[in-house]
């Protein structure tokens, strides 16, 4: 059974349809990139994943027993967190929240976790760095072995290199695919760099208010929605 | 000194103030950290006028102040969270709605009962003498009811102060804590208020854990600081407001202001000296 199966589902923003005619499943060990313009309705979809937002209409079913305390996200940064006085070792402990439930503190199996979690991304050095004097690439590590505490099956990212400098962004989707491929770790990612979702996704899913395209990569870089979509970055890009 | 200290503390009605008021203090400046980091901090203020009303309310009926204010404070801080969530009307304007509204019931209240008094001014600016012994009794039995469930939850607090989405997303019921969170400032915020007064009692929320943030990085530092800086600065401002003769409440924010200046210059001295 699929991890994630949308089915004629349409997602609203503020009461008007964000996103509909969505028809796609994500298998396990999957790397989906759900790309698009912006206002698209890719975080409204986001949203939705994560459950934050009921589908208006159709279905979106979660397979394999997944619960949401086995899910890792990677938000975009809000302000609030921007001057937030937290040690990098404070925030990616709170991966294991979740999976706590109503018990106060935390086990050694969740520290254990956590730490194997900070070696993975080479978090160690500033484990005891304030979260706000960090780099923005240092953040979204701390942020991404944060994801990686809460889930063992399915990892959402939400825009994860917005912001950052070209040399830390490939760093990052270095780092993502790494864990994709060593792990098995689903990964569901939102992004408007369509160049280096087809050169790292297995799978994407084209949005524009509704859906364009959805299936292999090297299916879509063979469709009119894909040539079109890379040829007008491309050009933006120049 | 010590003379001063014996002096005070041999009139039972000071102890029982102190007590009372070094646990409200440590109790305001542990929710205090996450209230004015989740942008909530005017909540505090909003409900220390729904206090003044109950409180006006409680004395027109003759009842026990702390008996009908509670529950009644609770409710607000429950509808201020809800509004501010999820509502038409944007936080901060629902939070002025909600304080005036109350605010203003309480003086018509009073004024058609005792008229307007000393016991107005009482509410509104504090009092030391507001303490009788089955309020200390209850005011205890509260504040430890407050701190067990802040270190018990301590981890949830931080997981929803710092990034309410994702731990929504992955399976944290943040509802119930945001829920927590109101509660807790509720029944902090009332048994307060009768010395500090409605007016000034959010200072005890807001600043000790600004001050703290000055100069501690991490969030377990600063909610530690920030605990330690609010019972200190209330202990001096009680024992300033004996020896001059000045309202416990205001004294009290006076020695927290000056306490939040020492701690930005000695931030910004730290800061020149790493340049």
């Amino acid at each position: 059974m699929a991890l994630i199966a949308c089915r004629d589902a349409s997602f609203s923003y503020e009461g008007n349809i964000a996103v509909s005619g969505l028809n796609f499943t994500v298998e396990s060990g999957d790397y989906l990139c759900i790309v698009g313009e912006n206002g698209s309705g890719k975080s409204t979809l986001m949203k939705g994943l994560l459950r934050l937002k009921p589908p208006r209409a159709g279905i979106v079913s979660m397979g394999d027993g997944l619960k949401p305390s086995e899910i890792g996200y990677l938000p975009q940064q809000t302000a609030a967190q921007k001057d937030f006085p937290a040690s990098a070792y404070e925030v990616v402990l709170s991966g294991r929240l979740g999976a706590r439930g109503l018990k106060p503190f935390y086990s050694k199996t969740d520290k254990a976790i956590v730490e194997e979690n900070i070696e993975r991304l080479g978090v160690g050095p500033i484990r005891n760095r304030c979260y706000r004097e960090l780099s923005g690439g240092q953040q979204q590590r701390v942020l991404l072995a944060r994801a990686l505490c809460a889930t063992k099956k399915l990892l959402l990212l939400d825009e994860p290199v917005a912001g950052l400098d070209p040399l830390v962004t490939q760093e990052l989707y270095k780092l993502i695919e790494n864990i994709n491929r060593d792990t098995g770790l689903t990964v569901v990612m939102v992004s408007h760099d369509v160049r280096s979702a087809v050169k790292y996704a297995s799978h994407i899913l084209h949005l524009s208010t509704e859906q364009i395209f959805f299936g292999k990569t090297k299916d879509y870089l063979q469709t009119k929605a894909g040539i079109g979509f890379l040829g007008t970055e491309g050009n933006g890009n120049d | 000194m010590i003379d001063t200290l014996i002096e005070m503390f041999s009139y039972t009605f000071l102890v029982r103030a102190v007590v009372v008021g070094l646990l409200v203090s440590l109790c305001a400046a542990l929710l205090g950290v996450s209230l004015v980091l989740k942008r909530y901090s005017m909540i505090g203020d909003g409900l220390s006028h729904v206090g003044f009303g109950t409180l006006a309310i409680a004395t027109a009926m003759n009842a026990a102040p702390l008996t009908v204010s509670v529950p009644i404070v609770v409710l607000a801080a429950f509808l201020l969270l809800r509004i501010s969530e999820n509502g038409k009307i944007k936080g901060d304007a629902a939070i002025a709605l909600i304080s005036t509204g109350a605010l203003a019931i309480g003086v018509i209240v009073v004024s058609m009962t005792t008229g307007l008094n000393t016991d107005v001014c009482n509410y509104l600016f504090g009092s030391i003498l507001a303490m009788s012994k089955d309020d200390v009794t209850l005011s205890i039995i509260l504040a430890a009811v407050v701190l067990t469930l802040f270190v018990l939850f301590y981890n949830k607090i931080f997981g929803v102060t710092f990034d309410e989405n994702f731990a929504k997303a992955t399976g944290v019921k943040t509802g119930l804590y945001n829920m927590l969170i109101a509660f807790l400032t509720a029944i902090t915020i009332v048994l307060g208020m009768r010395m500090m007064g409605a007016l000034l009692i959010s200072s005890l929320i807001i600043f000790p854990a600004i001050t703290s943030m000055r100069i501690c990085k991490r969030f377990r530092s600063v909610t530690i600081c920030s605990a330690v800086v609010s019972v200190v600065c209330f202990f001096i401002g009680v024992v300033g407001s004996y020896v001059y003769a000045t309202p416990t409440g205001a004294s009290v924010v006076i020695v927290n202001m000056t306490a939040l200046a020492v701690f930005w210059i000695a931030n910004t001295l730290k800061r020149r000296e790493a340049i």
